[in-house]
């Protein structure tokens, strides 16, 4: 069983910091060390076809630990299909098929032996819309947990979801209303929810597909700051539409294009200096 | 130009207005056709709630009721009341002394009333010896010329002249009173109007729609979330799902038949009970649940769903914890309005025997029994011009508990639907 606790840093270890959104960590960022460079994920030629339509051909990526890697590309070019294959969703769309390998710490996720539910809670998700349950602030973020067996105990489970909404930077502004019902919440405040509760659960990865795309610029300002924040502790795979998102946020990107990856690399080589021809296309805005 | 098109507004506006019109003359003939027809039943059937009484000065002779001491329950219950009553009406009326006018005056009383002194004795034990004045129920025949249903003269008069002159006279001395009826509402079935009740049949009804409810609830949500949930889309299913729909068009009396054949010369299970009855129900019910069931679970929102499944949490896990809670107001609406059509089904019920003549009032599912629907059916077949207003109470009763059903599905979808807001 991985340490549960490891992770976690409280609330008063980004207090400072989270009350401005500061993009200016970027450029202050080193090159990724050697130690940031453990790959967590890796693909290694991914086949996913719809019945009889190829949706990705031959993708192999790696996805380095502790970082924040986007997949950008214009709409319909498979990269929300990739990071559904990374947490097993697309076992639940009938017609598909995947070939290839992908691994999770050098592990087949797709190997027989590998149970989806376990896998994912291991890798969590954050979607495009945001979709807390219907139920209370509390009961949201204490589900996890709960169906993992994480908290012996009330005061456990308590202190769990305290610290993860901290870690959301939620709590203040849900403290007196965490028995509330979390549709009352806002889509910026709801999409927060939504990672306190992936994060409940301590995953490695955290998948997040368009998490601003349904949020105004107040509310996407303040998730990526949160990314900036998780990063530290988690591996961060983000499906984004907007470039800007994407250079503001992320070490890595991959740029998706037609169902194949066209180019992979750091974030600032891809935005400065694109190899592929239609990398460049897209980044310079010619299609899009 | 303008003026052609003038009259093309003017035309348009009165064929919207006609259109209108035949929509509010429509609902306008709904309507009176069910004012007129809750008149009818109410106008008929109010009364059946009261009954005529007589106050009879009652002596408590031990001797007339052949009981020894002690007075106990049991004791008194095997003894005989007729004679105490009769001697008090004749006390009434010192001049009849005819044993055939003795008899006519008799027929004034209900044979209700001697249980009405049985009852005092045997709640009041110390009374026997005492004199006390008791109002006991007075004949249907009396108990209906007192409510006008029927005439003092005429062709058809069933009152010889004495009895109207000593019904007349008791009115006169004050001693009949109109009375709220408890038997009616409490009491069993009876061969005699004026002592009938629909009791009985409401604890019958409510046995089989328990035994309805939980037979179908369960059942219907269970197939409906694994046909929903679980079950591919494929040739079987499909066969299936057309089945179900087509089992909830299925003539009612047929599912009795089935019952008949299958639940009692198959299984052997007791007739005429309110356990047969709702297993027949939910035969019927079954198909509206499950249509019912699979409709709100189908409009469960996919993303909490997916947030359950991206959370690591079990196929089992998501349906019990977030589809099926989310899908329960639309899974009751359909469950309630499901038992509301069983409860008032005719058919299936004869079929299996419960339309037989029951006094008592069940008190478990397998006592036989009556049923609501099934007693006015009993009644309106009946002779006796008591039982007329009788049947039109009971479908009164009926209706209030249709209504108060269909209320609560529809409190239930409101307040569901403003919480979604």
């Amino acid at each position: 069983m991985r340490n549960f606790m490891e992770n976690l840093i409280t609330a008063d270890d980004f207090a400072a910091d989270s009350e401005f959104p500061d993009y200016a960590h970027e450029e202050l960022e080193p090159a990724p060390s050697p130690a940031a460079a453990d790959v967590k994920m890796a693909a290694q030629g991914v086949n996913v076809y719809y019945g009889e339509k190829q949706a990705l051909d031959a993708i192999s990526i790696d996805i380095h630990s502790r970082q924040i890697t986007a997949l950008i590309g214009p709409s319909g070019c498979g990269k929300t299909t990739f990071l559904r294959c990374l947490n097993r969703m697309n076992d639940l769309v009938e017609s598909c098929r995947i070939t290839g390998t992908i691994t999770l710490d050098s592990e087949d996720i797709y190997s027989p032996d590998v149970d989806v539910v376990s896998l994912r809670a291991q890798v969590g998700m954050v979607f495009q819309k945001p979709n807390p349950f219907p139920k209370s602030v509390f009961e949201n973020v204490a589900y996890g947990p709960r169906i993992h067996g994480f908290a012996r105990h009330q005061d456990e489970l308590e202190e769990i979801v305290v610290r993860s909404l901290n870690k959301a930077g939620l709590f203040d502004e849900v403290k007196d209303r965490l028995h509330d019902t979390a549709t009352g919440l806002s889509g910026g405040q709801q999409q927060r929810l939504c990672i306190a509760r992936a994060i409940a659960i301590n995953p490695d990865v955290l998948l997040m597909d368009e998490p601003c795309s349904a949020l105004d610029p107040i509310a996407t300002a303040r998730i990526e700051d949160l990314m900036w924040e998780l990063k530290e502790n988690f591996t961060i795979i983000i499906v984004t539409h907007s470039m800007q998102q994407a250079s503001r946020v992320s070490q890595r990107t991959g740029f998706f294009h037609m169902g194949v990856l066209a180019e992979v690399g750091t974030t600032e080589q891809i935005f400065q200096n694109p190899t592929d021809p239609r990398t460049r296309d897209y980044i310079t805005g010619r299609f899009g | 130009m303008i003026h052609s098109n003038r009259t093309r507004v003017r035309k348009r506006q009165r064929a919207e207005q006609r259109f209108r019109a035949y929509g509010v003359l429509s609902l306008l003939a709904a309507g009176s056709v069910l004012v007129f027809l809750m008149y009818t039943i109410v106008a008929s059937g109010y009364s059946a709630f009261y009954r005529a009484t007589v106050l009879l000065d009652v002596q408590l002779d031990a001797g007339h009721i052949d009981v020894n001491p002690p007075f106990t329950r049991e004791a008194l219950l095997q003894g005989r009341y007729s004679s105490l009553v009769k001697s008090a009406l004749y006390a009434q009326f010192p001049g009849v002394t005819d044993r055939r006018e003795r008899r006519d005056l008799a027929r004034l009383l209900s044979p209700g009333a001697e249980l009405v002194v049985r009852d005092y004795l045997i709640a009041h034990p110390d009374g026997i010896g005492d004199k006390v004045t008791l109002e006991v129920p007075m004949s249907s025949d009396f108990d209906q010329l007192y409510k006008q249903h029927l005439p003092r003269s005429g062709e058809h008069i069933r009152f010889t002249a004495e009895q109207l002159q000593w019904y007349d006279r008791l009115l006169e001395e004050g001693r009949i009173h109109y009375r709220f009826n408890p038997q009616f509402l409490f009491g069993g079935d009876s061969r005699y109007p004026e002592l009938a009740g629909i009791g009985g049949a409401i604890a019958g009804s409510f046995y089989a729609l328990l035994v309805c409810f939980l037979l179908a609830f369960p059942l219907g949500i269970a197939a409906a979330t694994y046909l929903e949930e679980f079950a591919g889309d494929t040739r079987l299913t499909r066969i299936i799902e057309a089945n179900i729909n087509n089992l909830a068009a299925v003539p009612s009396v047929i599912f009795g038949l089935l019952g008949l054949a299958i639940f009692l010369n198959v299984f052997g299970l007791p007739r005429s009970t309110p356990l047969v009855g709702g297993m027949v129900l939910s035969l019927m019910t079954l198909p509206t649940i499950i249509i019912a069931t699979r409709a709100s679970i189908r409009s469960v929102s996919p993303g909490v769903r997916m947030a359950a499944l991206g959370m690591g949490a079990s196929r089992m896990q998501v349906v019990l914890h977030h589809v099926l809670p989310i899908a329960m107001p639309g899974t009751l609406t359909g469950t309630i309005i499901g038992l509301a059509q069983a409860l008032g089904e005719t058919a299936p019920l004869l079929m299996i025997g419960m339309v037989a003549f029951i006094a008592n009032t069940p008190a478990t599912p397998l006592d036989a029994s009556a049923a609501l629907p099934v007693q006015i059916f009993l009644w309106a077949e009946s002779a006796e011009r008591g039982f007329v207003e009788k049947t039109a109470a009971a479908i009164m009763v009926i209706m209030a508990f249709l209504i108060v059903m269909n209320l609560l599905a529809v409190i239930i979808r409101s307040r569901t639907q403003t919480k979604v807001e």
